[in-house]
């Protein structure tokens, strides 16, 4: 545990250097001479993605994002909130307390609640259910900022990291799971707001790019990993820690959709959908992002 | 308007009679989405519901029956709103700026705002910005390549407008339609894409 933090303290200062470093490069002029606009544009991509992937690499051994998972752990096994209990008899899908491997089978059908849950809909289901807490009061501010992490993310954090370099194995056995998978494929699919918008306009088609910023697509199972990979994920920009309910959040913000319920059953379907197709692929942990 | 609305709802429920396998799913994940999600800021939850056009690509996987399609398409070409006083050539430098923003219509912002047309986000425009996207075609040498006439300032005003009366399920956003873009920006845009001494056709 003690290992841990110092580990993480190193890689934080790590990270402080780099993002001085790319401080430096954004302040260097940007624009390329004319005519070799468009060979510009893939090469400053180019350099840019090189850079992050690097310094990403660096970073693999000691990510900041283990500070999230030791604060994840100490918040699993303490005994909290108005049932004064711990976390430790959560049941992940594994049986309870299971944790190793349990990230990279979710979500899941839990007959218990009835639902398919993707992890971070478990954990909060766990935290009401053992622990007492209120959903609507976790749903309240449930995205890390400025003024502090929620415990729902590092607890993501820390089940996740218990998962680190075991291989994707999205259950499909279940009808509710299988339906799950359908029904996530429908959301991604659906286009509608004002710019009439779905996941798949950015998302649905090989090599697209918003800017410089490479887009997955995610109906492929070379790239849907990529949507799995790194989360959840300590972001550059801003400096916050991240998980999968964020990201999705993110982009129906930028969908311009309205705000989708925290840990719904519409973000476990979207996600089942995504998770299943990088099933296979090797999960590295929680990781860095841009 | 009446007629407008009438026979995209009829069109609309062709489409669903059209595909009653896949529809099971699709209706179910729609009131899913409907039960789970909440307005926030300036995006309420109308932008839920699907009109004609949306719910015929939604329903056709963007490849709708043929024959609806041009239908809906012919709909949307006649809802286009050109200028009343027949000029479409704003002003370039303008059109620039609401290209690069990419500001508008999010939960995130305010609404007072200018919103912006997000035209870098997904299309290569002026030679001098090298950030730009790829899911549009490359805009550049747009004028250049296609000339000045008063029907290629009407056509291009009108893509801007509603890129959906021209390719009925496109990716690109309905500027005008959806209220995002003004007539003065769409005319501003334009002149980017279109004005000699725009930096885009030099």
């Amino acid at each position: 545990m003690s290992s841990i933090k110092l580990r993480a303290v190193v890689a934080l200062s790590g990270l402080a250097l780099a993002c001085a470093v790319n401080a430096q490069q954004a302040a260097a002029p940007k624009k390329a001479p004319a005519p070799a606009a468009k060979k510009a544009a893939s090469e400053s991509k180019d350099a840019v993605t090189a850079e992050f992937e690097k310094f990403r690499e660096m970073m693999e051994d000691a990510s900041p994002a283990e500070l999230f998972e030791a604060k994840g752990e100490e918040l699993w096994k303490t005994r909290r909130g108005p049932k004064n209990a711990s976390l430790e008899q959560c049941d992940l899908g594994l049986g309870p307390g299971v944790l190793k491997g349990a990230y990279v089978q979710m979500p899941r059908y839990f007959a218990d609640a009835g639902q398919v849950m993707d992890v971070e809909r478990r954990i909060v289901h766990c935290m009401v259910t053992l622990q007492g807490f209120k959903a609507e009061d976790l749903a309240r501010q449930p995205f890390s900022t400025e003024a502090g992490t929620p415990d729902p993310v590092s607890l993501v954090t820390y089940v996740a990291g218990q998962s680190r370099g075991m291989k994707i194995a999205i259950p499909q056995k279940h009808a509710k799971e299988r339906e799950a998978y359908r029904l996530g494929r429908e959301i991604f699919n659906f286009r509608a707001g004002a710019w009439d918008f779905s996941c798949a306009s950015c998302h649905g088609e090989d090599g697209r790019r918003i800017r410089t910023q490479e887009l997955p697509n995610l109906t492929s199972r070379k790239d849907a990993i990529r949507a799995f990979q790194g989360w959840p994920g300590y972001r550059m920009t801003g400096g916050l820690m991240h998980t999968l309910q964020w990201r999705m959040n993110d982009c129906f913000r930028q969908q311009r959709f309205p705000e989708p319920g925290y840990a719904s059953e519409t973000i476990a379907d979207l996600l089942t959908y995504m998770g299943v197709n990088a099933n296979g692929y090797v999960y590295k942990g929680p990781g860095i992002k841009r | 308007m009446k007629t407008f609305q009438a026979s995209i709802f009829g069109a609309a429920a062709l489409a669903i009679a059209f595909s009653a396998q896949a529809g099971d799913d699709s209706d179910q994940a729609v009131s899913m989405i409907k039960r789970d999600f909440h307005a926030k800021g300036i995006a309420g939850m109308d932008r839920l519901n699907e009109d004609g056009l949306q719910a015929m690509c939604n329903r056709g996987r963007n490849k709708p029956p043929k024959a609806v399609a041009d239908r809906l398409q012919q709909d949307q070409m006649q809802a286009i709103k050109y200028p009343a006083d027949g000029k479409f050539l704003g002003d370039w430098k303008s059109g620039e700026g609401i290209a690069q923003n990419g500001r508008g219509m999010t939960w995130s912002d305010s609404g007072t705002a200018a919103n912006g047309g997000s035209c870098y986000n997904c299309h290569q425009i002026g030679p001098n910005e090298t950030s730009f996207g790829n899911i549009g075609n490359s805009l550049h040498h747009f004028g250049k390549i296609r000339g000045n006439s008063p029907e290629i300032q009407k056509y291009t005003y009108g893509k801007i407008y509603n890129a959906k009366a021209f390719s009925l399920c496109s990716n690109m956003p309905r500027f005008g339609h959806s209220g995002t873009l003004t007539e003065k920006q769409i005319k501003d845009l334009v002149a980017l894409l279109l004005d000699p001494d725009s930096p885009v056709n030099k």
